[in-house]
């Protein structure tokens, strides 16, 4: 029990949910004062994994639940994402009418199944990290209980996700029943030799990780649930998920998995050059922005998984590099999403940006930078994202995979060109509002000052992430 | 030498581009700023000359080096000068002020965003030529087309959306296959540093692979037939200062590329592709002179001249002889300076009568005698005549040539007079005939600023046609350099089987 001082942050978050909630309920009309205690307590949260040791290495629980350098790089990363979401978003649950006690609560439920994902050793505690972060995205995409598409996006992200769920589940019992154990650490010590039933168990478990991140082909949820949602949870849904779903997947396969990547090698790749290819080809004839943004989301998701097809430290450590500034990149494009709005009501259509730079020139320098940095046009943020990428991809001779990564690039570069094209060249429409919150603001010169100026001091960030070891 | 000299010619233009971002003008129309433009890009032209002042050149190694850790264990930031890039770099410090005077009669609205995308193209252009790190080139050579982008897409004509596309799309995908060579030679010799990749050499195995990877990036970019395409589209939409600057400087940027990093590293396989470069060289110096005389377009006859003078460029560097070499580097930067001069006389005329078709035109002469009288020294320019720089770059091409191929040289000789036909027949359908469209009557001459920046190319481009010394004079140890180091004369020796 002498260990319990390090999962503080999520002893914290736990009880803050319980707290919040009791006060939710017997506090009229304090649905504000919940949204604002949240973002409070996830400050918290994140300064008490900061103080954590940066080297820790231990585990707890019967070597189930693993505090270690990746988990720690991985949780602020989180929380500090789930703090520009809430400040960005704050504005818009507010008109939309959605803003409820139990909004703030369903993803602090949320960041709390991640942080279990992100930290677990075993097949049982990732399952109930997943499920706990499911269970509440699913309320918050339906959250708009008026508006038929939330509805409707909530309930398809149930019915889909449990599937891959039921699938995963499946997985992991195959993998026991082969193993013996459900400790990651384990299972490799108990197999000595490969059986089908080992590798059929993978197989799931992939097929329910890549739902998750919502590579192809299991991607179908994606764009409708990205469209249907309120924005506000769409950005969640783009950021969060994503990076615990991703760590899960390099927990998986680089320590039980490690010694069978002819296995599973080929399935990544695969997964990343459909995502990769399909994302950029399928997002050209969008016309909504969040429709748009989810298929690119797929495509970036094929290239955080090239980096971890290559079964090497470097490949991952490009992978949460390049997640990391897929995130920035997310954020400032949402943050912009929330900057267009007229007589309280939000525009998410391509062609409500048209010449947009005449009227609002600040707004539209930001999005240029940010679709640039999304094509990944040096000297952007986003070219050294794809740089890094590539660059552990060809140590490893995987030619082919980069060269169809380029040329997915390339495809990609037309449909941001042409929403930059729709805010630049074409005629003006009427104004939004240029009033904004102070937290929208900052989060919008904060992302996109990050993707202008990283490449000044692009080794601050892999000083980091090279700290931490895999194994 | 303390002083980052490089890096700040570098930065300059792009601090100039945030102070005119930041500070706002009482005047709706930001006329000041032009003058803060203006003045930003002749203290970066003063900075230059004081470099090539200072500049030795009778070393053979790279001046003013500065090194600075950027990616950690794996790219520096490192940039110099040889005798070649410092010659581009004058270039391009010399043309941007001219297209900063430009905007006086072209850009119409958002002036100040213009003057911006000029300031940091300059930026990325001067990048181009002074980095000595692949990726840090990389970064530079592919961050110039988002300025360019905007500049075809936001001021450039009525197809501006097409050609702005075209143009992005074609570079991007000839660069992205560079990207994957550069990462791949960073892997086989461990470092990406340029001096020392001169030094250490690159496997002969692998060097058709990435020579090839690097010739489509540069392929697109020169452009050579048949990737030349995105040229005259690019060109005809952009605005008057935008072509100047795409033809004078960002096409130099291959042409430069093919020196400094196909020839210097991959030296064997160059040889080896010689047949292929011939090859495409010959089909752009023919093909698109007979397309360029039939063009009804003024634009894009001088796009497809381009297209053929560049052809040029491309046959000299790969003759891979001392004259070829340094007859191509002259023949680009007296094309820098003669296309630019043409795009601006087309400028000139296209404000006032707002068409670029050859036909409307027809005794300017009469009218506007000082205007055919600069535009007269500028054909003579681009046909090669003696006495102007365009005759020594293509004399020295063909020297190179005929010592390596007469075949070769003998039907590059005729793309000369071809370049003859077209440039002096659109001379004479403009210049000379009846005046017969009304609205012609009613152009006026040459407006002061006109004069200023058409006469400061005028002087150059007669300046070096009669004494070339300068120019020679610094390109002539680097390129001997090059040829000795990759023992250029050896490699030739043996493939002629001597």
């Amino acid at each position: 029990m002498e260990n319990l001082q390090l999962i503080i942050p999520e002893l914290f978050i736990s009880i803050m949910i319980m707290f919040l909630l009791i006060f939710g309920v017997f506090k009229k009309n304090s649905s504000q004062l919940v949204y604002n205690l949240t973002t409070v307590s996830l400050v918290a949260a994140l300064t008490l994994i900061i103080n954590l040791d940066s080297q820790i290495q231990s585990s707890l629980f019967n070597n189930s639940y693993n505090i270690d350098s990746l988990a720690r790089f991985m949780k602020i990363l989180l929380i500090l994402s789930g703090i520009f979401v809430m400040l960005s978003s704050s504005k818009y649950i507010q008109i939309n009418k959605i803003s409820k006690i139990e909004y703030p609560i369903l993803i602090l439920c949320s960041i709390l199944g991640m942080m279990v994902m992100i930290s677990s050793n075993d097949l049982i505690v990732f399952y109930m990290g997943l499920e706990l972060q499911s269970l509440a995205l699913y309320v918050l995409a339906s959250f708009n209980r008026d508006n038929l598409l939330s509805t409707e996006s909530g309930l398809k992200y149930f019915v889909l996700s449990a599937l891959s769920s039921g699938l995963l589940l499946y997985g992991c019992s195959l993998i026991y029943g082969f193993s013996e154990t459900t400790n990651f650490n384990q299972i490799m010590v108990n197999t000595k030799e490969i059986e089908y039933g080992l590798t059929f168990g993978i197989v799931f478990i992939l097929v329910g990780l890549a739902f998750k991140i919502s590579a192809v082909p299991f991607h179908m949820w994606a764009p409708d649930v990205y469209q249907g949602s309120p924005t506000s949870v769409t950005v969640f849904f783009a950021l969060l998920p994503k990076i615990a779903a991703l760590t899960v997947f390099i927990r998986f396969l680089y320590i039980p998995f490690y010694e069978l990547g002819d296995q599973w090698q080929m399935i990544i790749i695969f997964l990343s050059i459909a995502s990769m290819v399909f994302g950029a080809v399928a997002a050209i004839g969008q016309k909504n922005l969040k429709r748009l943004i989810a298929y690119s989301s797929i495509s970036h998701m094929g290239y955080a998984l090239a980096g971890l097809s290559t079964g090497t430290t470097q490949g991952v450590q490009s992978s949460i590099i390049y997640i990391t500034i897929y995130l920035v990149m997310n954020l400032a494009f949402f943050s912009c999403l929330f900057m267009l709005k007229r007589n309280d009501e939000y525009y998410e259509k391509i062609d409500d940006l048209s010449g947009l730079s005449k009227n609002h020139p600040l707004l539209s320098l930001s999005l240029l930078v940010v679709l640039f940095s999304l094509a990944g046009i040096p000297p952007l943020a986003g070219f050294f994202a794809k740089f890094y990428i590539f660059v552990a991809v060809i140590n490893e001779k995987m030619y082919f995979l980069a060269i169809v990564g380029l040329m997915a690039t390339v495809i990609a570069a037309f449909y941001y060109l042409r929403i930059i094209k729709i805010i630049y060249f074409d005629p003006e429409k009427e104004k939004f509002e240029s009033k904004h919150n102070l937290g929208l603001k900052f989060t919008l010169v904060a992302s996109t000052f990050f993707i202008l100026a990283y490449f000044i001091y692009p080794s601050g960030i892999i000083d980091i992430i090279s700290q931490i070891n895999i194994n | 030498m303390n002083f980052p000299i490089l890096s700040s010619l570098i930065l300059l233009p792009t601090i100039g581009a945030l102070f005119i971002f930041f500070v706002r003008s009482s005047n709706s129309q930001y006329q000041s700023s032009k003058y803060v433009a203006l003045f930003i890009t002749l203290a970066n032209f003063f900075l230059s000359l004081y470099l090539w002042i200072v500049f030795d050149k009778s070393i053979v190694d790279f001046q003013f080096v500065e090194e600075r850790e950027w990616i950690s264990g794996f790219v520096n930031y490192k940039v110099g000068v040889d005798g070649i890039s410092i010659l581009f770099i004058l270039l391009t410090t010399f043309i941007t002020p001219i297209c900063v005077i430009t905007v006086n009669a072209t850009i119409k609205n958002r002036l100040k965003d213009f003057l911006i995308a000029i300031l940091i193209l300059e930026t990325f252009m001067i990048g181009v030529f002074c980095s000595l790190d692949l990726v840090v080139f990389y970064l530079f050579f592919e961050a110039g087309l988002i300025p360019m982008f905007l500049i075809i897409g936001i001021w450039g004509g009525e197809r501006r959306v097409y050609s702005a596309f075209k143009f992005f799309l074609y570079t991007l995908l000839g660069s992205v296959l560079m990207l994957v060579a550069i990462i791949s030679i960073y892997w086989i010799t461990g470092t990406t540093d340029v001096i020392k990749l001169y030094e250490l050499g690159i496997d002969a195995k692998y060097q058709n692979l990435l020579w090839l990877a690097f010739f489509s990036s540069f392929a697109v970019k020169t452009p050579m037939w048949p990737v030349h395409t995105w040229l005259p589209d690019a060109h005809v939409e952009a605005p008057t200062a935008g072509s100047v600057l795409l033809a004078a400087i960002l096409l130099k940027m291959a042409g430069y590329g093919f020196i400094r990093f196909s020839i210097g590293l991959f030296p064997d396989a160059s040889l080896y592709f010689v047949p292929l470069v011939y090859t495409l060289s010959l089909i752009a110096i023919i093909y698109t002179s007979l397309v360029a005389l039939m063009q009804e377009d003024m634009k894009k006859l001088i796009a497809y001249s381009s297209v053929a003078h560049m052809g040029f460029v491309t046959l000299g560097i790969f003759t891979m002889t001392q004259q070829g070499i340094e007859g191509s580097i002259f023949q680009m930067i007296s094309h820098g300076l003669v296309s630019a001069a043409l795009f601006l006389c087309v400028g000139v005329v296209y404000d006032r009568l707002h068409t670029r078709l050859i036909n409307r035109y027809g005794g300017l002469v009469s009218i506007m005698p000082k205007y055919a009288i600069v535009f007269m020294v500028f054909t003579l320019g681009a046909l090669g005549l003696p006495g102007t720089s365009g005759f020594i770059g293509e004399f020295l091409v063909l020297m190179g040539a005929f010592k390596k191929n007469i075949l070769v040289a003998t039907i590059a000789s005729l793309g000369v007079i071809l370049g003859a036909a077209y440039m002096l027949w659109l001379y004479k359908r403009i210049i000379f005939g009846k005046l017969i469209n009304e609205d012609v009557k009613k152009m006026v001459d040459l407006k002061r600023f006109e004069i200023v920046t058409l006469w400061l190319l005028v002087l150059p481009i007669i300046f070096f046609g009669f004494y070339p010394e300068p120019l020679i004079n610094s390109i002539e140890v680097s390129v001997a350099n090059m040829i000795d180091m990759n023992d250029l004369d050896k490699i030739n020796k043996l493939a002629l089987g001597e």
